[in-house]
């Protein structure tokens, strides 16, 4: 990719919005800062304000009270329209023009900024085949002959297409199934690696918060309950409520997070380092979580090696797993 | 003819603007459409009727009448299509930072422009149809040539009056509706 702008901080300082009408705040004084390049989940029940305090960043929602920067300038310094058109922005009912072409929702913003047309239609090809969507095939369909999954990609390239800074998605992959929720999951962090974009996104699923944060930020009635790591916030769960909303008492979520990598207990000496992998040991690969190595050890040995590159780089035991769980804990 | 263009002209140029301006007021909006449909209640030739006394007879009150005719259909479809814009699209165009000037232009105007324009047909039809009557408060066109026929009794001159006035409907409605294909595409067609 030429994308060379990379991902811009988001800082909130005392954020609190009510909606008319309203007897209490949806967000009641929130600090949040989000460093570049970060992927942050805000996470929680539908009602608690998350969506509400992504809306702000992008001014559409307006705090009655605080403060909001992106990239170090107040969002209230430009007009809401400018602001919006260097922030992308998803949502779960994608909202894709009915009567536009692929290629045009995606030219929308390039268009809006008067990009020449030869960089918009370039930039429409590259971002077809960021979110892995044949250009020649795709460009010119209309949104109603795409699958939910194909609409959401077409969703995700538009709102990347005039290379904005930060990116919000707003339950961006509630409405698909399962299994293109997978796929578009690793997608968004696929770009997210090779963008570097910040990207704030709001889910209530937790798996799909855990798999995809840097940070998890958990949210109740409009205030920050939690503010960390997947691995922490599980772990140690500041609150019950997080306690309970994380189910973080289950140990084996928590082992969805740790690697096999990081747990293995190294091959030394000469005779089994780096060996040619022998037919009968059951074997894992070194990026695997130890989830999936606890079901190998279930299901078959009370020891598996772990390989990389095709090479035995140490084993794990049931031990071994435990060791890493209750390290994770500290 | 000319009436018939002249009225559906002057209530394009009135119910476009209102009922775009009030599709999204809530209590406005309301009455607007209330108004409408008393309004549509009353039968042509008794809005011709009405007009008499106020204007008198000639070409005005029969443009009055038809005009008043013309503007329910169009102003209740023009809301029904700017209202069918999914609001998840509207939301996607105030993110993406249009501004609301261009989320009119852009999309709720290109995506309610089938429906408003089945409204145009149905009052260019109703605004034929009438005119017709305007013959009795002295309006002109076929209508004249229809009523004179009835009143002399003279069958052959009638039906040729009244057979112009339905090819003239027809035609209308037949090239508008072909029209109308132009600008729809699909999507906004329920199913």
């Amino acid at each position: 990719m030429s994308d060379g702008a990379t991902g811009a901080a988001v800082r909130l300082r005392d954020v609190a919005v009510r909606y008319p009408e309203a007897d209490r705040d949806a967000v009641g004084g929130v600090d949040l800062d989000v460093p570049a390049g970060a992927f942050v989940v805000l996470l929680g029940p539908s009602g608690c304000g998350k969506s509400t305090l992504l809306r702000t960043i992008n001014r559409l929602v307006l705090p009655y009270r605080g403060a909001i920067e992106v990239g170090g300038s107040d969002v209230t310094e430009s007009d809401p329209e400018t602001l919006r058109r260097g922030i992308g922005y998803v949502i779960q009912a994608v909202g894709l023009f009915p009567h536009l072409s692929v290629a045009k929702n995606i030219a929308v913003v390039p268009q809006l900024l008067r990009w020449p047309a030869d960089a918009i239609a370039a930039r429409v090809d590259e971002l077809l085949e960021l979110v892995r969507l044949d250009p020649a095939r795709y460009r010119e369909r209309l949104p109603r002959e795409l699958s939910g999954g194909e609409q959401q990609r077409v969703g995700v390239a538009r709102a990347l297409a005039a290379r904005p800074r930060v990116l919000l998605m707003d339950e961006p992959f509630g409405a698909v199934d399962a299994i293109v929720r997978t796929s578009l999951q690793d997608e968004t962090l696929r770009i997210h690696r090779v963008l570097g974009t910040t990207i704030l996104f709001v889910t209530h699923d937790v798996d799909e918060a855990l798999r995809l944060a840097d940070r998890i930020v958990v949210m109740k009635e409009g205030r920050i309950e939690q503010d960390g790591t997947p691995l922490r916030v599980l772990a140690k769960p500041a609150t019950p409520y997080v306690e309970a909303l994380l189910d973080a008492k289950d140990a084996v979520r928590r082992l969805s997070l740790l690697h096999a990598r990081d747990a293995l207990r190294p091959a030394n000496g000469a005779d089994t380092a780096g060996a040619p992998l022998g037919a009968q040991a059951y074997r894992v690969e070194a990026g695997a979580t130890l989830r999936t190595v606890l079901s190998e050890l279930l299901e078959h040995a009370d020891a598996v090696d772990v390989v990389e590159d095709g090479r035995r780089i140490g084993t794990l035991s049931f031990a071994d797993v435990r060791a890493a769980l209750l390290a994770s804990e500290r | 003819m000319i009436l018939s263009a002249a009225a559906l002209a002057a209530a394009l140029f009135i119910a476009l603007p209102v009922a775009a301006s009030l599709a999204r007021a809530g209590l406005a909006r309301s009455a607007w459409l209330g108004a409408i449909g008393t309004a549509r209640v009353i039968p042509s030739l008794a809005v011709l009727a009405l007009m008499l006394p106020l204007i008198g007879i000639g070409f005005a009150p029969s443009f009055v009448a038809l005009t008043l005719l013309a503007i329910p259909p169009i102003a209740i479809n023009t809301d029904l299509g700017l209202r069918g814009v999914p609001a998840a699209v509207r939301e996607a165009a105030r993110g993406l930072g249009m501004s609301e000037q261009q989320i009119g232009l852009r999309v709720d105007w290109p995506l309610a422009l089938p429906i408003v324009f089945s409204g145009v047909r149905t009052a260019t039809v109703e605004v034929i149809a009438s005119a017709t009557l305007a013959g009795f408060i002295g309006g002109g066109g076929l209508g004249e040539y229809v009523i004179n026929a009835l009143a002399a009794n003279q069958m052959p001159q009638l039906l040729e009056g009244a057979a112009g006035v339905a090819m003239l409907a027809l035609l209308a409605d037949t090239s508008l509706a072909a029209l109308e294909r132009c600008f729809a595409y699909t999507e906004m067609r329920p199913a």
